[in-house]
Protein backbone atom coordinates (compact mmCIF):
# COMPACT_ATOMS: atom_id res chain seq x y z
CA UNK A 1 0.00 0.00 0.00
CA UNK A 2 3.27 2.54 -0.55
CA UNK A 3 2.18 2.47 -3.72
CA UNK A 4 -1.37 4.12 -3.09
CA UNK A 5 0.06 7.85 -3.08
CA UNK A 6 -1.69 10.05 -6.15
CA UNK A 7 1.66 10.07 -7.57
CA UNK A 8 2.97 7.03 -7.67
CA UNK A 9 -0.72 5.49 -8.89
CA UNK A 10 -0.52 8.19 -11.68
CA UNK A 11 3.19 7.59 -12.75
CA UNK A 12 2.09 4.15 -13.39
CA UNK A 13 -0.60 4.35 -15.07
CA UNK A 14 -2.86 2.81 -12.56
CA UNK A 15 -5.68 5.75 -12.25
CA UNK A 16 -7.17 7.64 -15.89
CA UNK A 17 -6.67 11.20 -15.96
CA UNK A 18 -9.91 13.17 -17.64
CA UNK A 19 -6.92 13.82 -20.04
CA UNK A 20 -6.23 17.65 -19.74
CA UNK A 21 -3.95 19.66 -17.06
CA UNK A 22 -4.47 23.09 -15.75
CA UNK A 23 -2.10 25.57 -14.88
CA UNK A 24 0.45 23.32 -16.13
CA UNK A 25 0.44 20.06 -13.75
CA UNK A 26 -3.12 19.99 -12.08
CA UNK A 27 -5.24 17.47 -13.15
CA UNK A 28 -8.38 14.86 -12.74
CA UNK A 29 -8.45 11.45 -12.33
CA UNK A 30 -10.96 9.60 -13.61
CA UNK A 31 -11.94 7.16 -11.17
CA UNK A 32 -14.47 4.46 -12.31
CA UNK A 33 -17.29 3.63 -10.26
CA UNK A 34 -17.73 0.36 -8.45
CA UNK A 35 -19.33 -2.15 -10.54
CA UNK A 36 -21.65 -3.01 -8.24
CA UNK A 37 -22.99 0.35 -7.90
CA UNK A 38 -22.71 0.80 -12.24
CA UNK A 39 -25.31 -2.22 -12.21
CA UNK A 40 -27.91 -0.82 -9.48
CA UNK A 41 -27.87 2.29 -11.39
CA UNK A 42 -28.70 0.18 -14.75
CA UNK A 43 -31.13 -2.08 -13.08
CA UNK A 44 -32.95 1.25 -11.72
CA UNK A 45 -33.24 2.42 -15.94
CA UNK A 46 -34.97 -0.89 -16.22
CA UNK A 47 -36.94 -0.70 -13.75
CA UNK A 48 -38.49 2.75 -15.29
CA UNK A 49 -38.88 1.22 -18.88
CA UNK A 50 -41.08 -1.59 -17.01
CA UNK A 51 -42.64 1.04 -14.99
CA UNK A 52 -43.87 2.83 -17.81
CA UNK A 53 -45.70 0.12 -19.28
CA UNK A 54 -47.57 -0.62 -15.46
CA UNK A 55 -48.33 2.58 -14.47
CA UNK A 56 -49.43 6.15 -15.83
CA UNK A 57 -46.55 7.86 -16.94
CA UNK A 58 -45.73 9.93 -20.15
CA UNK A 59 -47.48 12.63 -21.48
CA UNK A 60 -48.60 12.40 -24.97
CA UNK A 61 -50.23 15.27 -26.69
CA UNK A 62 -53.80 15.59 -24.82
CA UNK A 63 -53.49 12.84 -22.84
CA UNK A 64 -50.51 10.67 -21.19
CA UNK A 65 -49.81 6.66 -21.08
CA UNK A 66 -52.17 5.08 -18.83
CA UNK A 67 -50.12 1.78 -18.03
CA UNK A 68 -51.37 -1.99 -17.96
CA UNK A 69 -52.09 -2.25 -14.53
CA UNK A 70 -55.37 -2.02 -13.43
CA UNK A 71 -57.81 -2.22 -10.36
CA UNK A 72 -60.64 -3.97 -9.96
CA UNK A 73 -63.61 -2.68 -8.10
CA UNK A 74 -67.16 -2.87 -6.93
CA UNK A 75 -69.28 0.36 -6.76
CA UNK A 76 -73.01 0.41 -5.84
CA UNK A 77 -75.12 2.60 -8.35
CA UNK A 78 -78.22 4.75 -8.10
CA UNK A 79 -80.70 1.84 -7.88
CA UNK A 80 -78.48 -0.02 -4.78
CA UNK A 81 -76.68 -2.74 -7.68
CA UNK A 82 -73.64 -3.65 -7.13
CA UNK A 83 -71.25 -3.41 -10.38
CA UNK A 84 -68.03 -4.97 -10.45
CA UNK A 85 -65.92 -2.80 -11.93
CA UNK A 86 -62.53 -2.67 -13.24
CA UNK A 87 -60.22 0.63 -13.79
CA UNK A 88 -56.72 1.57 -15.33
CA UNK A 89 -54.12 2.06 -12.10
CA UNK A 90 -54.88 5.06 -9.79
CA UNK A 91 -55.04 6.31 -6.31
CA UNK A 92 -59.20 7.03 -7.03
CA UNK A 93 -59.58 3.57 -8.21
CA UNK A 94 -57.43 2.06 -5.44
CA UNK A 95 -59.94 4.16 -2.95
CA UNK A 96 -62.93 2.86 -4.47
CA UNK A 97 -61.24 -0.61 -3.64
CA UNK A 98 -60.30 -0.30 -0.66
CA UNK A 99 -63.84 1.80 0.62
CA UNK A 100 -65.76 -1.45 -1.30
CA UNK A 101 -63.55 -4.00 1.15
CA UNK A 102 -63.78 -2.57 4.14
CA UNK A 103 -67.56 -2.35 3.29
CA UNK A 104 -67.95 -5.27 2.27
CA UNK A 105 -65.62 -6.72 5.32
CA UNK A 106 -67.97 -9.61 6.96
CA UNK A 107 -67.75 -8.42 10.09
CA UNK A 108 -69.00 -5.16 9.89
CA UNK A 109 -71.49 -5.71 7.16
CA UNK A 110 -73.15 -8.17 9.38
CA UNK A 111 -73.36 -5.53 12.05
CA UNK A 112 -74.36 -2.53 10.41
CA UNK A 113 -77.13 -4.88 8.17
CA UNK A 114 -78.35 -5.15 11.80
CA UNK A 115 -77.78 -2.07 13.34
CA UNK A 116 -79.60 -0.54 10.65
CA UNK A 117 -82.80 -3.49 10.82
CA UNK A 118 -82.90 -2.44 14.39
CA UNK A 119 -85.26 -0.50 16.36
CA UNK A 120 -83.56 1.23 18.85
CA UNK A 121 -84.90 -0.32 21.58
CA UNK A 122 -83.34 -3.51 20.19
CA UNK A 123 -80.22 -1.55 20.01
CA UNK A 124 -79.84 -0.96 23.60
CA UNK A 125 -80.69 -3.80 24.69
CA UNK A 126 -78.00 -5.58 22.53
CA UNK A 127 -74.73 -5.46 24.48
CA UNK A 128 -72.85 -6.66 21.05
CA UNK A 129 -74.73 -4.06 18.97
CA UNK A 130 -74.20 -1.36 21.88
CA UNK A 131 -70.36 -2.44 21.88
CA UNK A 132 -70.34 -1.65 17.84
CA UNK A 133 -71.79 1.73 17.79
CA UNK A 134 -69.48 3.07 20.61
CA UNK A 135 -66.27 2.50 19.22
CA UNK A 136 -67.38 3.55 15.20
CA UNK A 137 -69.82 6.23 17.07
CA UNK A 138 -66.51 7.41 19.11
CA UNK A 139 -64.96 7.82 15.47
CA UNK A 140 -67.44 9.80 14.55
CA UNK A 141 -68.39 12.15 17.21
CA UNK A 142 -64.67 13.18 17.22
CA UNK A 143 -64.62 13.93 13.79
CA UNK A 144 -67.74 15.54 13.06
CA UNK A 145 -69.54 16.72 16.80
CA UNK A 146 -66.97 17.30 19.23
CA UNK A 147 -65.07 20.62 17.94
CA UNK A 148 -68.79 22.30 19.76
CA UNK A 149 -69.81 19.82 21.98
CA UNK A 150 -66.39 18.79 23.53
CA UNK A 151 -64.87 14.95 23.13
CA UNK A 152 -66.97 13.98 25.61
CA UNK A 153 -70.34 15.38 24.57
CA UNK A 154 -69.73 17.99 27.74
CA UNK A 155 -70.93 21.08 25.81
CA UNK A 156 -69.67 24.46 26.36
CA UNK A 157 -72.06 26.81 28.81
CA UNK A 158 -73.27 29.52 27.19
CA UNK A 159 -72.41 27.84 23.72
CA UNK A 160 -73.06 24.45 23.00
CA UNK A 161 -75.37 21.80 24.65
CA UNK A 162 -74.30 19.45 27.06
CA UNK A 163 -75.02 16.40 25.72
CA UNK A 164 -74.06 14.23 28.88
CA UNK A 165 -77.16 15.46 31.20
CA UNK A 166 -80.54 14.54 30.64
CA UNK A 167 -81.71 17.92 29.71
CA UNK A 168 -82.03 18.35 26.16
CA UNK A 169 -83.65 21.55 24.41
CA UNK A 170 -84.97 19.61 21.33
CA UNK A 171 -85.75 16.31 22.65
CA UNK A 172 -84.02 13.41 24.26
CA UNK A 173 -85.54 10.59 22.74
CA UNK A 174 -83.26 8.81 19.96
CA UNK A 175 -86.11 9.95 17.23
CA UNK A 176 -85.35 12.77 18.37
CA UNK A 177 -81.76 13.06 18.37
CA UNK A 178 -81.84 11.62 14.63
CA UNK A 179 -83.78 14.19 13.74
CA UNK A 180 -81.60 16.91 15.15
CA UNK A 181 -79.12 15.32 13.24
CA UNK A 182 -81.07 15.10 10.00
CA UNK A 183 -81.96 18.18 9.99
CA UNK A 184 -79.98 20.25 11.92
CA UNK A 185 -81.40 23.07 14.49
CA UNK A 186 -81.66 27.03 14.35
CA UNK A 187 -82.48 28.23 18.26
CA UNK A 188 -84.89 31.55 18.19
CA UNK A 189 -85.85 33.17 20.79
CA UNK A 190 -87.67 36.79 20.21
CA UNK A 191 -85.61 39.66 21.91
CA UNK A 192 -87.71 41.86 24.46
CA UNK A 193 -85.77 44.46 24.65
CA UNK A 194 -87.85 47.00 23.04
CA UNK A 195 -91.10 45.27 24.63
CA UNK A 196 -90.43 45.01 27.92
CA UNK A 197 -89.15 48.17 30.17
CA UNK A 198 -85.68 47.84 32.11
CA UNK A 199 -87.92 47.13 35.44
CA UNK A 200 -89.93 44.32 33.66
CA UNK A 201 -87.18 42.71 32.72
CA UNK A 202 -85.55 42.71 35.74
CA UNK A 203 -88.72 41.36 37.39
CA UNK A 204 -88.95 38.33 34.73
CA UNK A 205 -85.35 37.62 35.79
CA UNK A 206 -85.98 37.29 38.90
CA UNK A 207 -89.09 35.22 38.44
CA UNK A 208 -86.78 32.78 36.50
CA UNK A 209 -84.35 32.75 38.89
CA UNK A 210 -86.94 31.65 41.40
CA UNK A 211 -88.26 28.85 39.76
CA UNK A 212 -84.52 27.14 39.98
CA UNK A 213 -84.25 27.94 44.03
CA UNK A 214 -81.58 30.72 42.36
CA UNK A 215 -83.72 33.39 44.41
CA UNK A 216 -86.42 33.67 46.70
CA UNK A 217 -89.79 34.37 45.92
CA UNK A 218 -90.84 37.28 46.23
CA UNK A 219 -92.86 40.93 45.63
CA UNK A 220 -90.34 41.33 42.06
CA UNK A 221 -90.69 37.98 41.14
CA UNK A 222 -94.47 37.97 41.40
CA UNK A 223 -94.70 40.67 39.31
CA UNK A 224 -92.44 39.02 36.95
CA UNK A 225 -94.21 36.01 36.75
CA UNK A 226 -97.70 38.15 36.03
CA UNK A 227 -95.56 39.04 33.03
CA UNK A 228 -94.05 35.30 32.00
CA UNK A 229 -97.58 33.83 32.17
CA UNK A 230 -99.48 37.06 31.01
CA UNK A 231 -99.76 38.75 27.53
CA UNK A 232 -96.91 41.33 28.07
CA UNK A 233 -94.32 38.94 27.80
CA UNK A 234 -95.76 35.98 26.79
CA UNK A 235 -93.25 33.41 27.75
CA UNK A 236 -95.20 30.63 28.12
CA UNK A 237 -95.78 29.74 24.83
CA UNK A 238 -92.43 28.64 24.35
CA UNK A 239 -90.93 27.95 27.71
CA UNK A 240 -94.14 26.74 29.02
CA UNK A 241 -96.92 26.91 31.43
CA UNK A 242 -94.69 24.79 34.00
CA UNK A 243 -91.50 26.87 32.89
CA UNK A 244 -90.24 23.28 31.54
CA UNK A 245 -89.51 24.01 27.80
CA UNK A 246 -91.18 22.64 24.74
CA UNK A 247 -88.83 20.31 23.38
CA UNK A 248 -90.91 21.42 19.84
CA UNK A 249 -89.63 24.69 20.45
CA UNK A 250 -86.05 23.96 21.17
CA UNK A 251 -87.44 26.14 24.42
CA UNK A 252 -85.60 25.70 27.27
CA UNK A 253 -86.69 24.02 30.92
CA UNK A 254 -85.76 27.01 33.24
CA UNK A 255 -86.84 24.71 36.43
CA UNK A 256 -83.61 22.93 36.56
CA UNK A 257 -80.51 23.87 37.35
CA UNK A 258 -79.12 23.07 33.85
CA UNK A 259 -78.29 26.52 32.44
CA UNK A 260 -77.81 26.23 28.03
CA UNK A 261 -77.47 29.46 27.16
CA UNK A 262 -77.19 32.06 29.84
CA UNK A 263 -74.01 31.00 32.19
CA UNK A 264 -75.94 31.95 35.40
CA UNK A 265 -73.80 29.08 37.81
CA UNK A 266 -70.67 30.68 37.70
CA UNK A 267 -72.05 34.18 38.68
CA UNK A 268 -71.52 34.98 42.34
CA UNK A 269 -74.53 37.50 43.17
CA UNK A 270 -78.08 37.60 42.46
CA UNK A 271 -77.31 40.81 40.71
CA UNK A 272 -74.77 39.46 38.78
CA UNK A 273 -77.28 36.28 37.74
CA UNK A 274 -79.87 38.09 37.26
CA UNK A 275 -78.07 40.63 34.24
CA UNK A 276 -76.49 37.82 33.04
CA UNK A 277 -80.31 36.55 32.47
CA UNK A 278 -81.51 39.81 31.64
CA UNK A 279 -79.13 40.54 28.86
CA UNK A 280 -80.31 36.98 26.46
CA UNK A 281 -84.21 38.10 27.45
CA UNK A 282 -83.74 41.72 26.18
CA UNK A 283 -81.48 40.40 22.54
CA UNK A 284 -83.06 37.19 22.14
CA UNK A 285 -81.34 34.34 20.01
CA UNK A 286 -81.21 35.02 16.31
CA UNK A 287 -79.45 33.06 13.97
CA UNK A 288 -76.27 32.15 16.69
CA UNK A 289 -77.17 29.03 18.19
CA UNK A 290 -77.27 26.90 14.98
CA UNK A 291 -76.94 22.83 14.49
CA UNK A 292 -75.75 22.32 11.19
CA UNK A 293 -77.23 19.67 9.25
CA UNK A 294 -75.69 16.57 8.88
CA UNK A 295 -77.81 14.73 5.88
CA UNK A 296 -75.83 14.45 2.79
CA UNK A 297 -72.56 15.30 4.66
CA UNK A 298 -73.26 11.71 6.77
CA UNK A 299 -73.68 8.88 5.71
CA UNK A 300 -77.58 7.67 6.97
CA UNK A 301 -76.13 4.65 8.72
CA UNK A 302 -73.71 6.64 10.13
CA UNK A 303 -76.29 9.12 11.60
CA UNK A 304 -78.47 6.16 13.26
CA UNK A 305 -75.16 5.48 14.98
CA UNK A 306 -74.22 8.89 16.19
CA UNK A 307 -78.05 9.35 17.42
CA UNK A 308 -77.61 5.78 19.38
CA UNK A 309 -73.92 7.23 20.57
CA UNK A 310 -75.60 10.78 21.39
CA UNK A 311 -77.88 9.19 23.51
CA UNK A 312 -76.08 7.03 25.36
CA UNK A 313 -73.45 9.19 26.56
CA UNK A 314 -75.10 9.46 29.64
CA UNK A 315 -78.55 11.80 29.22
CA UNK A 316 -80.40 8.76 27.64
CA UNK A 317 -83.79 9.94 28.07
CA UNK B 1 -11.20 16.28 -26.22
CA UNK B 2 -14.71 17.82 -26.46
CA UNK B 3 -14.61 17.74 -22.60
CA UNK B 4 -11.97 19.87 -22.53
CA UNK B 5 -13.40 22.34 -25.67
CA UNK B 6 -16.39 22.74 -22.99
CA UNK B 7 -14.62 22.85 -20.03
CA UNK B 8 -12.74 26.12 -21.19
CA UNK B 9 -15.16 27.99 -22.75
CA UNK B 10 -17.51 29.53 -20.18
CA UNK B 11 -20.14 30.44 -22.35
CA UNK B 12 -20.30 27.35 -24.35
CA UNK B 13 -21.28 25.53 -21.35
CA UNK B 14 -23.30 28.19 -19.81
CA UNK B 15 -25.19 27.07 -22.97
CA UNK B 16 -25.27 23.75 -22.17
CA UNK B 17 -26.10 23.37 -18.72
CA UNK B 18 -29.11 25.29 -19.77
CA UNK B 19 -30.23 22.88 -22.17
CA UNK B 20 -29.90 20.39 -20.04
CA UNK B 21 -32.06 21.86 -17.03
CA UNK B 22 -34.86 23.13 -19.78
CA UNK B 23 -34.99 19.32 -20.85
CA UNK B 24 -36.41 18.41 -17.12
CA UNK B 25 -38.69 21.47 -16.69
CA UNK B 26 -40.37 21.21 -20.24
CA UNK B 27 -41.18 18.13 -19.60
CA UNK B 28 -42.49 18.16 -16.88
CA UNK B 29 -44.35 21.88 -17.27
CA UNK B 30 -45.33 21.81 -21.19
CA UNK B 31 -47.51 19.14 -21.01
CA UNK B 32 -49.46 20.72 -18.14
CA UNK B 33 -50.96 22.96 -21.18
CA UNK B 34 -52.18 20.30 -23.17
CA UNK B 35 -53.43 17.44 -20.61
CA UNK B 36 -56.81 18.47 -20.68
CA UNK B 37 -58.51 15.62 -19.47
CA UNK B 38 -57.57 15.78 -15.51
CA UNK B 39 -60.35 18.26 -14.75
CA UNK B 40 -62.92 16.79 -13.51
CA UNK B 41 -66.74 17.95 -15.48
CA UNK B 42 -68.12 18.90 -12.41
CA UNK B 43 -71.42 21.61 -12.34
CA UNK B 44 -71.45 23.70 -9.24
CA UNK B 45 -67.91 25.25 -8.95
CA UNK B 46 -68.27 28.99 -9.57
CA UNK B 47 -65.39 31.90 -8.58
CA UNK B 48 -65.80 33.22 -4.72
CA UNK B 49 -67.92 36.10 -4.27
CA UNK B 50 -66.77 39.48 -3.28
CA UNK B 51 -67.10 39.21 0.53
CA UNK B 52 -65.75 35.54 0.41
CA UNK B 53 -62.91 36.53 -2.41
CA UNK B 54 -61.85 39.31 0.85
CA UNK B 55 -62.31 36.40 3.03
CA UNK B 56 -59.60 34.27 0.98
CA UNK B 57 -57.28 37.30 1.22
CA UNK B 58 -57.81 37.35 5.04
CA UNK B 59 -57.14 33.40 4.61
CA UNK B 60 -53.78 33.95 2.66
CA UNK B 61 -52.81 37.46 4.70
CA UNK B 62 -53.10 35.57 8.22
CA UNK B 63 -50.90 32.44 6.91
CA UNK B 64 -53.65 30.03 7.72
CA UNK B 65 -52.36 27.91 4.70
CA UNK B 66 -49.46 27.20 7.07
CA UNK B 67 -50.96 25.27 9.50
CA UNK B 68 -54.11 23.96 7.16
CA UNK B 69 -53.98 22.10 4.17
CA UNK B 70 -57.20 22.09 1.48
CA UNK B 71 -56.67 19.15 -0.30
CA UNK B 72 -57.85 15.91 0.94
CA UNK B 73 -56.35 12.76 -0.70
CA UNK B 74 -58.18 9.41 -2.20
CA UNK B 75 -57.11 7.62 1.18
CA UNK B 76 -59.67 5.67 3.43
CA UNK B 77 -58.73 7.33 6.34
CA UNK B 78 -58.81 11.00 4.74
CA UNK B 79 -62.57 9.98 2.83
CA UNK B 80 -63.99 8.89 6.56
CA UNK B 81 -62.51 12.08 8.24
CA UNK B 82 -63.25 14.70 5.98
CA UNK B 83 -65.05 13.65 3.30
CA UNK B 84 -65.29 13.24 -0.57
CA UNK B 85 -61.26 13.70 -1.84
CA UNK B 86 -60.43 17.18 -3.39
CA UNK B 87 -61.02 17.47 -7.18
CA UNK B 88 -58.47 19.35 -9.49
CA UNK B 89 -61.89 21.05 -10.48
CA UNK B 90 -62.41 22.57 -7.26
CA UNK B 91 -59.74 24.93 -7.01
CA UNK B 92 -60.09 26.24 -10.65
CA UNK B 93 -60.47 29.70 -9.72
CA UNK B 94 -57.95 29.55 -6.78
CA UNK B 95 -55.15 32.15 -7.35
CA UNK B 96 -53.25 30.64 -5.73
CA UNK B 97 -54.11 27.14 -4.96
CA UNK B 98 -54.51 26.27 -1.00
CA UNK B 99 -53.43 22.93 -1.43
CA UNK B 100 -50.38 21.41 0.78
CA UNK B 101 -49.23 19.11 2.61
CA UNK B 102 -48.56 20.80 5.59
CA UNK B 103 -50.58 19.74 7.92
CA UNK B 104 -50.38 21.76 11.91
CA UNK B 105 -53.96 21.21 11.88
CA UNK B 106 -56.59 19.95 10.32
CA UNK B 107 -57.26 19.87 6.55
CA UNK B 108 -60.31 22.48 5.28
CA UNK B 109 -61.18 21.58 2.12
CA UNK B 110 -64.84 20.76 3.30
CA UNK B 111 -65.31 22.73 6.21
CA UNK B 112 -68.11 24.97 4.47
CA UNK B 113 -71.31 24.09 6.46
CA UNK B 114 -69.86 21.65 8.81
CA UNK B 115 -70.37 24.18 11.95
CA UNK B 116 -72.27 27.08 12.38
CA UNK B 117 -71.00 30.53 11.69
CA UNK B 118 -71.65 31.60 15.48
CA UNK B 119 -68.74 28.25 15.75
CA UNK B 120 -65.99 29.89 13.29
CA UNK B 121 -66.46 33.65 15.18
CA UNK B 122 -65.63 31.91 18.49
CA UNK B 123 -62.94 29.59 17.12
CA UNK B 124 -61.08 31.98 15.86
CA UNK B 125 -61.22 34.56 18.28
CA UNK B 126 -60.61 32.10 21.21
CA UNK B 127 -59.71 28.86 19.97
CA UNK B 128 -59.49 27.20 23.02
CA UNK B 129 -62.79 27.91 24.56
CA UNK B 130 -64.27 25.61 22.32
CA UNK B 131 -61.43 22.81 21.19
CA UNK B 132 -59.32 22.98 24.67
CA UNK B 133 -56.66 20.79 23.15
CA UNK B 134 -56.56 23.16 20.50
CA UNK B 135 -52.96 24.88 19.77
CA UNK B 136 -54.09 27.16 17.35
CA UNK B 137 -53.32 31.22 18.03
CA UNK B 138 -55.89 33.46 18.91
CA UNK B 139 -57.42 35.84 15.89
CA UNK B 140 -58.76 38.29 18.20
CA UNK B 141 -58.51 41.46 15.74
CA UNK B 142 -60.72 39.95 12.89
CA UNK B 143 -63.52 40.83 15.30
CA UNK B 144 -62.49 44.34 16.06
CA UNK B 145 -61.11 45.10 12.79
CA UNK B 146 -63.88 46.39 9.95
CA UNK B 147 -63.48 45.10 6.30
CA UNK B 148 -61.59 46.98 4.18
CA UNK B 149 -63.60 46.64 0.87
CA UNK B 150 -62.55 49.69 -1.08
CA UNK B 151 -60.70 48.13 -3.69
CA UNK B 152 -62.72 44.46 -3.70
CA UNK B 153 -63.14 45.24 -7.40
CA UNK B 154 -59.75 46.33 -8.11
CA UNK B 155 -58.81 43.04 -6.37
CA UNK B 156 -61.44 40.77 -8.66
CA UNK B 157 -60.12 42.99 -11.82
CA UNK B 158 -56.25 41.20 -10.69
CA UNK B 159 -58.19 37.97 -10.65
CA UNK B 160 -59.73 37.98 -14.06
CA UNK B 161 -56.28 38.74 -15.66
CA UNK B 162 -55.85 35.74 -14.41
CA UNK B 163 -58.87 33.92 -15.53
CA UNK B 164 -60.93 33.92 -13.58
CA UNK B 165 -64.26 35.04 -15.04
CA UNK B 166 -65.34 38.19 -13.21
CA UNK B 167 -67.44 39.92 -15.36
CA UNK B 168 -66.74 43.88 -16.82
CA UNK B 169 -68.67 43.93 -20.09
CA UNK B 170 -72.20 43.15 -20.73
CA UNK B 171 -71.01 40.18 -23.15
CA UNK B 172 -68.94 38.20 -20.30
CA UNK B 173 -71.82 39.15 -17.61
CA UNK B 174 -74.38 36.94 -20.08
CA UNK B 175 -71.92 34.91 -20.19
CA UNK B 176 -71.80 33.90 -16.74
CA UNK B 177 -75.89 34.14 -16.01
CA UNK B 178 -75.87 31.23 -18.85
CA UNK B 179 -72.86 29.52 -17.21
CA UNK B 180 -74.21 30.05 -13.44
CA UNK B 181 -77.38 31.50 -13.72
CA UNK B 182 -78.47 34.76 -12.61
CA UNK B 183 -77.75 35.59 -9.30
CA UNK B 184 -74.36 33.81 -9.39
CA UNK B 185 -73.46 36.19 -12.26
CA UNK B 186 -74.66 39.27 -10.47
CA UNK B 187 -72.70 38.59 -7.59
CA UNK B 188 -69.03 37.94 -9.87
CA UNK B 189 -70.15 41.22 -12.15
CA UNK B 190 -67.05 43.54 -10.93
CA UNK B 191 -68.96 47.15 -11.76
CA UNK B 192 -71.37 45.72 -8.82
CA UNK B 193 -68.85 44.18 -6.30
CA UNK B 194 -68.95 46.52 -4.06
CA UNK B 195 -73.21 46.71 -3.55
CA UNK B 196 -73.08 42.74 -4.00
CA UNK B 197 -70.31 42.40 -1.15
CA UNK B 198 -72.22 44.36 1.28
CA UNK B 199 -75.52 42.77 0.49
CA UNK B 200 -74.30 39.17 1.54
CA UNK B 201 -72.80 40.47 4.25
CA UNK B 202 -76.22 42.03 5.58
CA UNK B 203 -78.39 38.98 4.42
CA UNK B 204 -76.13 36.51 5.92
CA UNK B 205 -74.48 38.39 8.98
CA UNK B 206 -71.59 36.26 9.12
CA UNK B 207 -69.88 37.71 12.19
CA UNK B 208 -73.02 38.07 14.17
CA UNK B 209 -72.71 41.65 14.81
CA UNK B 210 -75.94 43.02 12.48
CA UNK B 211 -74.62 46.16 11.27
CA UNK B 212 -71.09 46.06 10.81
CA UNK B 213 -68.76 44.48 8.40
CA UNK B 214 -65.56 43.25 10.36
CA UNK B 215 -62.80 40.89 8.71
CA UNK B 216 -64.58 37.75 10.63
CA UNK B 217 -67.66 38.43 8.61
CA UNK B 218 -65.67 37.76 5.08
CA UNK B 219 -63.31 34.95 6.34
CA UNK B 220 -66.04 33.23 7.98
CA UNK B 221 -68.15 33.66 4.53
CA UNK B 222 -65.08 31.99 2.79
CA UNK B 223 -64.69 28.98 5.41
CA UNK B 224 -68.82 28.48 5.10
CA UNK B 225 -68.32 27.92 0.91
CA UNK B 226 -65.31 25.81 1.37
CA UNK B 227 -65.65 22.32 -0.32
CA UNK B 228 -69.47 23.41 -1.42
CA UNK B 229 -69.66 23.86 -4.52
CA UNK B 230 -69.99 20.01 -5.73
CA UNK B 231 -73.42 17.97 -5.38
CA UNK B 232 -71.39 14.89 -4.82
CA UNK B 233 -74.76 12.90 -4.75
CA UNK B 234 -75.39 13.59 -8.45
CA UNK B 235 -72.46 11.55 -9.29
CA UNK B 236 -71.58 8.18 -9.80
CA UNK B 237 -68.84 6.77 -7.68
CA UNK B 238 -66.61 5.92 -10.02
CA UNK B 239 -67.26 8.87 -12.34
CA UNK B 240 -64.62 11.04 -10.82
CA UNK B 241 -62.19 7.81 -11.68
CA UNK B 242 -62.20 8.45 -15.24
CA UNK B 243 -60.34 11.73 -15.01
CA UNK B 244 -57.03 9.72 -13.55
Amino acid sequence: MSDNTPNAQQKSGAVQTTGHAWDGDLQEYNNPLPRWWLWCFYGTVAFSVLYWFIYPSWPVGQTWLKGFHTVSYTTVDKAGQEQEREHRWNTRALLLGDLGDAARDPQRKAMLAKVEAASYDQIVKDPKMMEFVRSVGKGLFGDNCAACHGRGGQGVVGMYPNLTDDDWLWGGSMDKIHETLVQGRNGFMPAFGQVLKPDQLDDVAEYVLTLSNEAQPGEASERGKAIFHGQTGGCYYCHGADAKGVPSQGAANLTDKIWAIADVPTQKTLQDKKAVLKTFIASGVNNTRVMPAWKGRLKDDDIKLLAVYVHQLGGAK
Amino acid sequence: MRHEQIETNSGLMLLLILVVISIGGLVEIVPLFYINETVEQVEGVRPYTPLEQRGRDIYVREGCYLCHSQQIRPFRDEWQRYGHYSLAAESQYDHPFQWGSKRTGPDLARLGGKYSNQWHVQHLKAPRSVVPQSIMPNYPWLLETDLDYSDVAERMRALRATGVPYSVTQQEYDANVKKFGQAVADQLDINQARDSLLRQAREKDFDGIPGRITEMEALVAYLQVLGTMVDFTRYDEGFFTTFR
